[in-house]
């Protein structure tokens, strides 16, 4: 990919934010609401693309880390710890956990390493559910604050759209740099990185790592969005969820993410006269897709603009 | 002056398959080893325990004098051991320039700089000049997918030697390589050893390319060495003959 394409991909998230918070200013609370939403599963998405459309290793476990990002701000705010504090221990604990689930994909790939992550989103749960003397159990933990100055709906939607602009530049930094060439190198052939010296074991971990400290990002803003929090968004379908946005909007796309997420949120909303029947029209279109164009819809729309002419085979080297 | 790299007593065995049996053997800087053998005679798993892919059963493996048996391959690539492999192994969906720069950057600063350094890693110009000596430029924007086979080998030789080796290993790099461009293969091969001052083990099945490349040859047949010299006179050695050209 070309400095310039690369530039072109960020320009183009970047756009897409500057196009969102406009759009708040005239929506309605809810339509603002449902922005914000999109920003903090995009966050999500980008860090679950990270690890699984960059560097290859399958996860079902990003909804585990949206959940320990979002208790532990839930849990963390009302000590008067301040909300980017509360940001960056839900990151770093994510981090942490996500270098641990990382060791199990140096042993097993595929869909043994997926029951491994899903194992992970498993436990969460239960740990979530079950020790109410921290996360208030099945209760969960209400009335969560929002950080001054950003306790309107429109502010806090600013705070959102903000961070995604931060995770956006630092991940487009991340991909473009030799840390990025490795993370493919590691999906497409690990044995040929290893043998150019790509540390596979290091790459594998910190795919896992910062993908997992995304998720704790992303988790960290849906608390005060939603001001309550309990185990259920956090269970193993809003992981297949994730795993969707991904997939459908282009898995190892930079802008992939950034339409699955928005993908997810709409679709219900447009959708909603089927009620609970939406998510077989949802999965029946997943599927149209994936057998019509398995790169997502950013891969779609990129074969579309760049259609050329037939007959231009790369002509045969020189010597 | 120890040599670069020293096999000693390498065995590998496959439940009581004796792939590889006994084999020792020295290579000195500078010089081309060619390694034959028939098929299954153990040439590949010799490779893989030098190069760390497989542990050898038993005995030692010598980098510079230093013991280096099981170290793993990105280890090894980072002690100045480099290879290419029987079958393509570039990366499809990279530019072949990027290809180029994968191939050296892991060699260049801590992995914190390189994060926070620039895109290539400050390898264009190291890429560029790689380009040009494989007669390479002209592809350097194309995904490396997209490439004839004969140009994907050219890159997978090309990127072996992005990290300035000082050891290569190469397996069957004449491999489906067309006639019009084995000649100049081996001649860019020959600079590289001649200009860069590299030592290479190479792997190869067709005679005349190892004929002429190689300075020394050694043959393997059943897991053990039935012929080091010079390639005339393996070339001419009976058992060689019988166990490798049949006839």
């Amino acid at each position: 990919m070309t400095a310039v394409r690369q530039a072109g991909t960020l320009a183009g998230a970047l756009g897409a934010i500057l196009a969102a918070g406009l759009l708040a200013q005239g929506l309605a609370p809810y339509g603002v609401y449902l922005l914000s939403l999109w920003a903090v599963y995009t966050v999500a998405a980008i860090g679950l693309n990270l690890t699984l459309g960059y560097a290859g290793q399958i996860s079902l476990a990003q909804a585990a880390f949206v959940g320990i990002g979002a208790y532990t701000t839930a849990i963390l705010l009302p000590h008067g710890v301040p909300f980017g504090a509360t940001l960056l221990a839900g990151a770093a604990i994510s981090f942490a956990l996500g270098v641990l689930l990382g060791f199990p994909a140096l042993r097993v790939q595929g869909h043994y390493l997926a029951f491994v992550t899903l194992a992970l989103t498993t436990l969460a749960f239960l740990v979530f559910r079950n020790e109410s003397w921290l996360t208030g159990g099945v209760g969960g933990i209400s009335h969560i604050a929002r950080p001054a100055p950003f306790t309107s709906g429109r502010g806090y939607n600013l705070l959102c759209l903000g961070v995604l602009a931060l995770v956006s530049f630092a991940v487009w930094w991340l991909l473009r740099s030799p840390w990025g060439r490795a993370f493919v190198a590691l999906r497409e052939n690990p044995v040929r990185a290893a043998s150019l010296g790509v540390d596979v074991r290091a790459y594998t971990l910190l795919a896992f790592a910062i993908g997992a400290a995304l998720g704790g990002v992303s988790g960290a803003l849906y608390a005060p969005l939603v001001q309550y929090v309990e185990p259920s968004p956090f269970a193993l379908a809003f992981s297949l969820s994730l795993l969707m946005m991904v997939v459908v909007g282009g898995s190892g796309s930079f802008l992939g993410p950034y339409v699955g997420a928005l993908v997810a949120v709409l679709l219900p909303e447009w959708l909603r006269f089927l009620h609970d029947y939406y998510l077989v029209l949802y999965a029946a279109l997943v599927i149209l897709l994936l057998i019509a164009a398995p790169e997502g819809l950013v891969g779609l729309a990129a074969k579309g603009l760049r259609r050329r002419p037939q007959g231009h085979p790369a002509a045969e080297a020189k010597p | 002056m120890s040599p670069v790299l020293e096999a000693r007593e390498l065995h590998r065995h496959f439940g009581g398959v004796k792939a590889v049996n006994g084999i020792s053997f020295a290579v000195a800087e500078r010089e081309i080893l060619g390694v034959i053998g028939p098929n299954g005679s153990g040439k590949s798993t010799l490779f893989n325990c030098l190069l760390g892919q497989i542990a050898p059963s038993s005995g030692r493996v010598l980098l510079d004098g230093v013991d280096v048996t099981g170290l793993r391959p990105s280890e090894l690539n980072r002690r100045g051991v480099s290879r290419t492999f029987q079958l393509l192994q570039v990366f499809p969906q990279l530019s072949v320039r990027e290809n180029l720069i994968l191939a050296g950057q892991e060699h260049v600063g801590g992995r914190i700089r390189r994060l926070f350094g620039r895109p290539d890693a400050g390898l264009g110009g190291a890429a560029d000049h790689m380009m040009e000596l494989f007669r390479l430029t002209h592809l350097s924007a194309l995904l490396a997918g997209s490439l004839s086979y004969g140009q994907q080998k050219l890159l997978d030789a090309a990127m072996a030697f992005m990290a300035g080796p000082r050891l290569v290993l190469l397996d069957e790099p004449a491999g489906g390589v067309n006639l019009t461009l084995l000649g100049a293969f081996r001649e860019r091969l020959r600079a590289m050893n001649a200009e860069a001052g590299a030592t290479f083990v190479v792997i190869e099945h067709n005679m005349d390319f190892v004929m002429s490349l190689c300075s020394r040859v050694i043959c393997i047949a059943e897991g053990r060495i039935i012929a080091d010299g010079l390639p005339g006179e393996v070339r001419e050695n009976p058992e060689v003959i019988e166990a490798y050209l049949g006839h």
